[in-house]
């Protein structure tokens, strides 16, 4: 083994070490029975009951999933759209202004995401009436703003990758384009809009500054009554609830990749 | 028909919900912040501006917060480059399972990643007991509440983005050309610097931009890491709104932080279109 290669393999255990350390620590402190989250005090499970009786914290978490959902199914549908748009019809008008608005939410600061979206519900209520009230609705809105430009660049760059050969030839017999695309390029793009969902449903189950400018006075998600404890300082509840967040998204991922890698 | 349908519908959307928003911001910034259901006058003036650019301690917080941002995208950048080449030259098995550990916390949300720190760099914390414990140090340092921790979460936060687009030149990168540059005599820095480095320019700009961008506005991170007076711009314009509701100031701390970020946001979007072209 070189020098070269010593160094590099010391830079990734490190690496890896500086991303995982902070991790296992939050899941071992779960487990600690003292109530001063910094000193050790015994093996307990305790704070895994107290979040169960915990009301707020269902009610957030319940929110979030709702806004989840419906937001990832929209930026779906729309960031599909929009890929389909970028890739497959090369020329038409306004087409940079649109490539330009799908890029530009994934790399704009969210402070400025969420101001401007408030900003824009609050001139709208004033105009129009609507929206009576912020909350779901709202947040689902700027949720699926900015995942379908997620959504969008990943069925973009499938479809780039992808012949066209075979639409081209449905479409020479004859197929309607809608039809084609219905029959031919979904289910070909299908891997690519379930890898979108997942980002866009896991996104905006993890954004606390957008979702902290949009919603209304009562309705918090989670993040944002995660936020408002932890400015108080580090709790044992709370660690609770992150390592059952970090143990669930780590299981799924695992499972997707060992699934993806046994397709290939 | 159909055809304008299927582009109409996304691009209606981001006209409403995402470039009309700007320009909403664009005028409250231009109006007098008074005291009434909404927070802003009807008429305009350039007062804010005036206020911003005047008074020194928003240039001052501008400033840190491009010094911080660029501190922290060196810092995932000398972690992140031997990380993404190490990583390119693992076998593919290996490879894909270190890949998969560097995407992992990307998923894992982004608030309790940063929460994760704040038990790591308590004044009783691991970090500290682990230091007194070695007798490094016989009282606590003070970690939590300091630039350095606001350095650490940043870094930590955007390592992720710093290494995939870092490992995705790295990894279409010959390595036959560093040999032939190495027999032809060159010393290994020479070949890195005349060979791997130029080939991996693409992937460290995006790379940088990816962090640099995000972490100028960033309002968690300082928020939970930083101390009180260790202000960074993202938290101004949220305390400036939320707190002071002035809302036409926030308006305007918004649309100069725009300005600064248009170059790295324009350059970052053509560095993507080509990759995209480039694969195609």
């Amino acid at each position: 083994m070189n020098r070269q290669s010593r160094f590099i393999i010391s830079v990734l255990a490190f690496g890896y070490a500086f991303l995982y350390i902070p991790l296992v620590l939050v899941i071992v402190y779960s487990f600690n029975d003292s109530s001063i989250a910094t000193v050790w005090g015994g093996f307990s499970t305790r704070w895994y009951g107290e979040l169960l009786r915990n009301d707020q914290i269902l009610d957030a978490a319940l929110l979030s999933l709702r806004i989840a959902l419906t937001s990832a199914t929209m930026a779906t549908v729309l960031g599909t759209m929009a890929g389909l748009a970028l890739a497959r019809f090369r020329r038409f008008r306004g087409r940079t202004l649109f490539s330009g608005m799908i890029t530009s939410p994934m790399v704009m600061p969210e402070v400025i995401t969420g101001l401007s979206l408030l900003l824009l519900f609050v001139t709208l209520q004033q105009l129009t009436g609507w929206p009576g009230q912020r909350g779901f609705g709202t947040i689902t809105i700027a949720h699926t703003t900015f995942s379908m430009a997620y959504v969008a660049i990943i069925v973009q760059s499938r479809l780039m990758a992808m012949d066209e050969s075979l639409e081209e030839a449905a479409m020479d017999l004859g197929g309607h384009p809608l039809r084609v695309i219905f029959d031919i390029t979904l289910p070909l793009i299908a891997p690519a809009m379930i890898a979108g969902w997942l980002l866009a449903f896991t996104l905006s189950l993890d954004d606390l500054v957008i979702a902290s400018f949009v919603s209304g006075p009562g309705s918090s998600t989670l993040p944002m009554y995660i936020f408002s404890k932890v400015k108080l300082g580090v709790s044992p509840d709370i660690n609770a609830l992150a390592t059952l967040i970090i143990l669930f998204i780590s299981i799924g991922v695992l499972l997707s990749w060992l699934v993806a890698r046994r397709r290939v | 028909m159909w055809r304008k349908a299927i582009i109409a519908a996304p691009y209606l959307w981001l006209l409403v919900f995402f470039l009309a928003p700007f320009a909403i911001v664009l005028r409250i910034s231009l109006a007098d912040p008074v005291i009434a259901q909404p927070p802003y006058s009807p008429t305009y003036s350039p007062d804010s501006f005036t206020f911003l650019l005047t008074d020194k301690l928003y240039a001052i917080t501008y400033l840190r917060s491009v010094v911080m941002a660029a501190g922290a995208t060196l810092l995932c950048l000398l972690l992140g480059f031997p990380m993404a080449y190490g990583i390119a030259r693992c076998s593919p098995a290996t490879r894909s399972m270190l890949l998969l550990l560097i995407i992992l916390p990307f998923w894992i949300s982004f608030l309790l990643r940063v929460y994760a720190w704040m038990g790591l760099m308590n004044n009783y914390g691991a970090i500290n007991n682990l230091l007194m414990w070695l007798g490094v140090v016989d009282q606590p340092v003070q970690l939590m509440y300091t630039d350095f921790a606001i350095f650490v979460g940043l870094a930590y936060s955007y390592l992720p983005f710093m290494i995939l687009p870092l490992y995705a030149t790295l990894e279409r990168m010959d390595l036959d050309l560093v040999e032939a540059a190495q027999d032809l005599g060159a010393s290994r820095s020479r070949a890195f610097w005349d060979v791997t480095w130029p080939l991996a320019r693409p992937g460290v700009i995006a790379g940088c931009l990816l962090v640099f961008i995000p972490a100028m506005g960033e309002y968690v991170i300082p928020y939970l890491l930083g101390g009180s007076e260790s202000l960074l711009i993202g938290r101004v314009l949220f305390d400036e709104f939320f707190v002071n509701r002035d809302w036409p100031l926030a308006s305007a701390v918004a649309v100069i932080l725009l300005l600064l970020l248009v170059v790295p946001i324009v350059l970052l979007q053509r560095y993507q279109a080509r990759d995209q072209e480039g694969t195609a």
